[in-house]
């Protein structure tokens, strides 16, 4: 099952036409302790780029974006509970929602791992 | 993923600090605060918490403006423009006060010290240059302003902070809260206080920047101290239910409204000689039309500065520091309702990205103070 990886510091999993997406280890190492995630309702309609989730960490809020265009079918339940999952095991239990993948050829757009590990190492 | 950054749109510089390679080196993450590079965490805001909850943090506040006054009548020059008692101080005695505007707004809140040969003031780093200004064009010749900026400060907070610091400065032991006096450390003239802004017991201590490296080194090399961010310091001052300037209290703010009647001194109220005092001893006597007060949050949402306070559908206030409150495991808040509003007890509702978050007014402290007011107790 590829991986795939925005600037934004999303991963998105593709199997088949649905996708699933969290943020990076990286990200959540950067946003430090999360308090709260609020998951998109299913059945949202996301476009790339546009805002589909919001984590909080102590100290700020921030957005996470949808990678591609789609529909949510299901938000991770578990968050609302256990936000830390987002530390402990961001790039697994720490997923934040699925989605169906309206158009496949967004993910051409997008980084791989390799690409991704380049890209934070510049920053 | 993005977070939102704050980025100053004028062309100063962003300074550093004189323990900024310190903090590198101990892998603070460096954030621009108040026009300095400052450690916002080393390993994470919760831990560094718990920890000062629990041990003793040690926090870089280099970044204040540490000021001294002198000259005949000081006391009495600068109660033209704080509503404090401040001749009423006795020496190694240090007071909460405030420097207001002609009109009663609080252009920021500072803390005097009876030096004995003078006053020390510590006020905020955000807005140290204009206070320093403020007191230049409003304090009388004969008054003598300096800015001590050859030297750090450095506070040390939590229940094991005097342990930890009378190994290094021993005396600091027999002192109370509000308390400050001058000692020696490795041959450098230090300053110390029994204070701090985190509601733990803990000191500030003043030194000359270059020993300020090695005497944090001397201090964190103590099993029971940790270096701790500007993150932490912010959760557990929220949590002590102290106001932060510039977000809890403004120029449009008076003392009444901001909940800091304490710091208007009775003989200042009966004399009624301080800037705004017909605006503000109305506000003590008739209630002020609107107060700081702290907010409990339902659920886990936190509820952050900006956002509108709401009592049905009529906007009643606006929350200006909230966030995640590590000792008290749920979201909290300070903001400003109308007096008719500020009971504790009070239902009102937080709006968060167009949804209702229920809240409570609270009495504050959210978090006990743990401060040491007697010795021998």
């Amino acid at each position: 099952m590829p991986r795939y990886y925005t600037e934004e510091h999303e991963w998105v999993d593709v199997d088949g036409d649905v996708a699933t997406v969290g943020i990076t280890d990286f990200a959540q190492s950067q946003l430090g302790d999360i308090v709260f995630v609020e998951v998109p309702d299913t059945g949202a309609e996301l476009a790339a780029g546009g805002d589909a989730a919001v984590v909080e960490s102590v100290k700020a809020a921030s957005d996470v974006y949808a990678p591609v265009d789609g529909v949510v079918t299901e938000g991770n339940g578990q968050l609302e509970e256990d936000p830390a999952l987002v530390n402990s095991d961001p790039e697994g239990e720490g997923w934040f929602f699925r989605m169906t993948l309206s158009d496949k050829s967004q993910l051409d757009g997008l980084m791989n791992a390799e690409a991704y590990k380049a890209f934070i190492a510049d920053l | 993923m993005t977070e939102t950054d704050f980025t100053g749109e004028e062309a100063v510089p962003t300074a550093t600090l004189p323990l900024d390679a310190w903090h590198r080196a101990r892998g603070g993450r460096m954030v621009e605060f108040a026009g300095y590079w400052m450690p916002i965490q080393y390993e994470g805001i919760m831990a560094e918490h718990q920890w000062t909850r629990d041990n003793a943090g040690l926090f870089d506040v280099s970044h204040m403006g540490q000021l001294s006054l002198s000259g005949e009548n000081v006391a009495a020059a600068l109660e033209t423009l704080v509503p404090g008692d401040i001749a009423a101080l006795k020496p190694g005695r240090m007071r909460y006060s405030l420097l207001l505007g002609e009109d009663g707004g609080i252009l920021d809140d500072l803390m005097v010290t009876n030096e004995g040969d003078q006053l020390g003031v510590v006020v905020n780093g955000a807005v140290k240059w204009d206070d320093i200004g403020y007191l230049r064009e409003n304090l009388p010749d004969d008054v003598t302003l300096n800015h001590n900026e050859d030297y750090g400060l450095l506070a040390l907070q939590g229940p094991k902070a005097a342990d930890a610091l009378a190994r290094l400065v021993p005396e600091c032991a027999d002192m109370v809260f509000m308390q400050a006096a001058r000692a020696t450390w490795n041959g450098h003239a230090i300053a110390l206080s029994r204070s701090g802004y985190t509601g733990e017991d803990g000191f500030e201590i003043s030194l000359p920047n270059e020993a300020l490296a090695a005497f944090a080194d001397a201090l964190c090399a103590m099993d029971e101290v940790k270096p701790i961010g500007l993150g932490a310091r912010d959760s557990l001052r929220l949590e002590a239910g102290l106001p932060l300037y510039g977000h809890d209290l403004s120029e449009d703010t008076d003392p009444v409204e901001g909940d800091l009647g304490f710091a208007i001194g009775k003989r200042r109220r009966e004399e009624a000689n301080f800037p705004g005092a017909a605006r503000i001893l109305g506000h003590l006597a008739d209630g002020p039309p609107r107060r700081r007060v702290g907010l409990l949050v339902d659920g886990k949402l936190p509820v952050r500065e900006g956002a509108k306070l709401f009592d049905g559908n009529t906007e009643i206030g606006v929350v200006t520091s909230g966030g995640f409150a590590p000792s008290v495991g749920a979201p909290i808040a300070m903001g400003y309702v109308p007096r008719d509003h500020a009971a504790p007890g009070t239902a009102i509702a937080a709006e968060v990205r167009g949804k209702r978050v229920p809240c409570t007014v609270a009495a504050m402290p959210f978090v006990p103070h743990n401060y040491v007011r007697k010795q021998g107790g």
